[in-house]
């Protein structure tokens, strides 16, 4: 019996039937109307709480992932702080080293200048004859009048003349004498110009060793911070972490637009020596050997700055004895200029070639060749740039540092945030599940609002013929 | 442990120097040149092709060029052929020598009193399955107009799989112009005869657009 059959209730009068129908419907659904709504409300419910259970599941594991973020953030952060207040330390050192291990020296050569400025001190002191008091004795008995007698203007003319040598020869000692205390005071200039030089010397050691110590301050601060796990400390590492990805991201695609360039300069000769016809897979067998070059030339470029200590990518190599490493560091600049030879010597291949091509191409299209003027230009400077693109090559392990280090904090930040927003939306979609259960409940009754209507008009008739009898049975008790 | 190391170790030496594939990319073009009666004005064009064709081609790859005649089912016919070194230098200095002596063919050329076209595919076949190359054309410079020899027997299917034809400047006949019919007549029974035989048919009359010529 097929469903056109089952509402056929009337027939040959379609309109009728379908008004039977819904009634009987309505009527059925007023019936079902109790369980209907705890069927709707228990589904709605269900989703609604599964929802906030995948939420709150969700939203645990970024708590976890935060966590574990922050943890990360902060040993990193702690081990970049250990080693800069490490490099301060060692900077202090090496200022004390090369400033205060002059210092008994320095204190020898202080003292002996000191030592020569006070003897030319103590020398400078003594002070000069003065001109003997006597002479004006004499001058007085040269000045007595001799009254007319020769023998006594005689004596007293010899005295006079004793006198005036005697002054002569006082005061030239008396000038000798000042003329030297003169020179010994000017033999000390040198000597406090000496004095003050070393004074000044000392005077800078010790604010470069201030100014050290101050920086010093300041990283036990911040490693104090982190060591505290403050949220200071989290969000300064944080942002510290944001701007190494993005600023190493950069470097790092500046690295392989050089390597694209290295990779076009010896590709082509490459095929000289592989065979431009050969293939692995889909890949031109030349190709893939001008890429491995540039990734051998990479991969010793990361030995040699790990060799060098600048990176710590390779814990293995960082851990090496001195000797060990110094061997490594001469390997590894041995093969990475072996290869940039290579590749400098491509360089010019290719440029042969290209050359031998275009006049080909040229002959072929029947185009007199013409030399350009200055071809050695392209030539060397393609030489150059395959000399020195390797070694370029060689500091990406820098940036590729900081991009693997910073990174692990930005792919957790977010990781959070992608936690974040998954929580978010099923925390919706429970909600949702819950208010569509209400709607659905109340689309249920607006579709059986005959019968409610009804019951509750007679509910309410109820009601108000209770509320008589009540108040009928009040009066007369 | 240890023999997980050696297999990837194998494994890597093997796709960095061993094994490398060298038929299946390398391109054999085989071309057929008609010069018989009016065809001999269009020299020109056909050379202008070889030396599109010398320029396109790639180390490793193969060329011939061979007239049609009267009997074209033969290494006689052939003017040049050569499988280009793997080297490019070397490889440029093979497509000077084969310039050299097409040009020479071209400064010579006489005119046959037939024109043997299938006998010349045939040889085409022959020729492209002995280079080994992984992608085989086999251009015909001609107006496809087959005139054979009393007694040469050509009227039998060709195997022509994995082989692209490729017909260039198919001229029109002072009787193609009578009655256009023939012309198209000419051509789609040539394509008929080649995807019979499992090939891929193509026409291409605008030589400003030699780029098309070995495309896929």
């Amino acid at each position: 019996m097929s469903l056109a059959q089952i509402l056929n209730i009337w027939p040959n009068s379609p309109v009728l039937s379908l008004i039977i129908a819904l009634l009987v419907a309505v009527f059925l659904l007023y019936l079902a109307r109790r369980p209907a709504h705890k069927a709707i409300y228990s589904l709605s419910r269900v989703i609604h709480n599964a929802f906030r259970l995948m939420a709150r599941s969700v939203l645990s594991a970024e708590k976890k992932v935060v966590e574990r973020n922050n943890e990360v953030l902060l040993t990193a952060g702690a081990k970049a702080a250990e080693r800069m207040i490490e490099r301060e330390f060692h900077r202090v050192d090496a200022v004390v080293r090369r400033d205060m291990s002059g210092y008994p020296a320095l204190q020898r050569k202080l003292a002996d200048q000191v030592t020569h400025i006070d003897e030319d001190y103590r020398e400078s002191s003594e002070l000069p004859v003065p001109p003997a008091d006597w002479v004006k004795a004499v001058e007085t008995l040269a000045k007595l009048p001799s009254k007319g007698d020769s023998w006594v203007a005689n004596i007293l003319g010899e005295i006079h003349k004793t006198g005036v040598s005697q002054y002569k020869s006082s005061m030239e000692e008396y000038r000798k004498a000042v003329a030297k205390r003169h020179s010994l005071l000017e033999k000390m200039m040198p000597y406090w110009r000496k004095l003050s030089q070393t004074l000044n010397q000392v005077d800078k050691a010790i604010i470069g060793l201030h100014e050290r110590t101050r920086v010093v301050d300041s990283r036990m601060g911040e490693y104090e911070e982190i060591r505290n796990k403050t949220d200071k400390a989290a969000h300064m590492l944080t942002a510290s972490s944001m701007t190494q990805f993005f600023i190493s991201a950069f470097v790092l695609l500046i690295a392989i637009g050089g390597a694209v360039i290295n990779f076009n300069l010896i590709a082509l000769p490459m095929s000289e020596m592989v065979g431009g016809g050969s293939y692995i897979g889909n890949f031109k067998t030349s190709n893939i050997a001008a890429l491995v070059i540039i990734l051998v030339e990479l991969a010793m470029g990361l030995y040699l700055m790990e060799s060098l200590r600048i990176t710590h990518l390779f814990p293995i190599i960082g851990q090496m004895d001195d000797k060990m490493r110094t061997r490594m560091i001469w390997v590894t600049f041995t093969i990475l200029a072996i290869l940039a030879g290579v590749e400098s010597a491509l360089a010019f291949m290719r440029d042969r070639i290209a050359a031998d091509m275009q006049a080909l191409r040229q002959a072929l299209a029947s185009v007199e060749t013409t030399q350009p003027v200055m071809r050695w230009i392209p030539t060397v400077g393609q030489m150059v740039m395959g000399f020195i693109l390797p070694f370029a090559l060689a500091f990406v392990a820098i940036p590729l540092e900081s991009f693997v280090h910073s990174s692990r904090t930005v792919l957790g930040v977010a990781m959070a945030a992608l936690l974040r927003l998954i929580a978010f939306v099923f925390r919706l979609l429970g909600n949702a599940a819950y208010y569509t259960g209400e709607f659905l409940v109340n689309t249920y009754d607006l579709l059986i609002f005959p019968p409610l209507w009804l019951e509750n008009l007679i509910r309410s008739k109820e009601q108000e013929t209770d509320a008589k009898d009540s108040i009928v049975k009040e009066e007369v008790s | 442990m240890k023999k997980l190391l050696a297999f990837c170790l194998l494994s890597v030496s093997l796709l960095l120097s061993g094994c490398p594939d060298t038929t299946t990319h390398s391109q054999g073009v085989y071309m057929l040149l008609d010069s018989s009666g009016t065809y001999r004005m269009e020299v020109k064009k056909a050379q202008a092709i070889i030396n599109y064709l010398l320029g396109r081609l790639q180390p490793g790859d193969s060329l011939a060029v061979a007239r049609v005649d009267s009997a074209s089912f033969s290494e006689k016919d052939i003017i040049a052929k050569m499988t280009f070194d793997r080297r490019p230098s070397v490889t440029n200095q093979q497509k000077r020598l084969f310039k050299q002596k097409i040009d020479g063919f071209f400064a010579t050329v006489k005119g046959s009193a037939f024109t043997d076209i299938t006998g010349g595919v045939l040889q085409a076949v022959e020729y492209l399955n002995e280079t080994g190359s992984g992608k085989k054309f086999i251009l015909i410079f001609s107006d496809l107009k087959e005139e054979l020899a009393k007694g040469h027997v050509r009227d039998f299917p060709i195997e022509l799989s994995g082989c692209r034809v490729v017909a260039l400047n198919v001229t029109k006949l002072r009787s193609d112009n009578i009655d256009p019919r023939e012309y198209y007549k000419r051509v789609e029974g040539w394509q008929a005869r080649v995807q019979a035989g499992g090939g891929h048919w193509r026409v291409i009359n605008d030589l400003e657009r030699l780029d098309t010529i070995l495309a896929e």
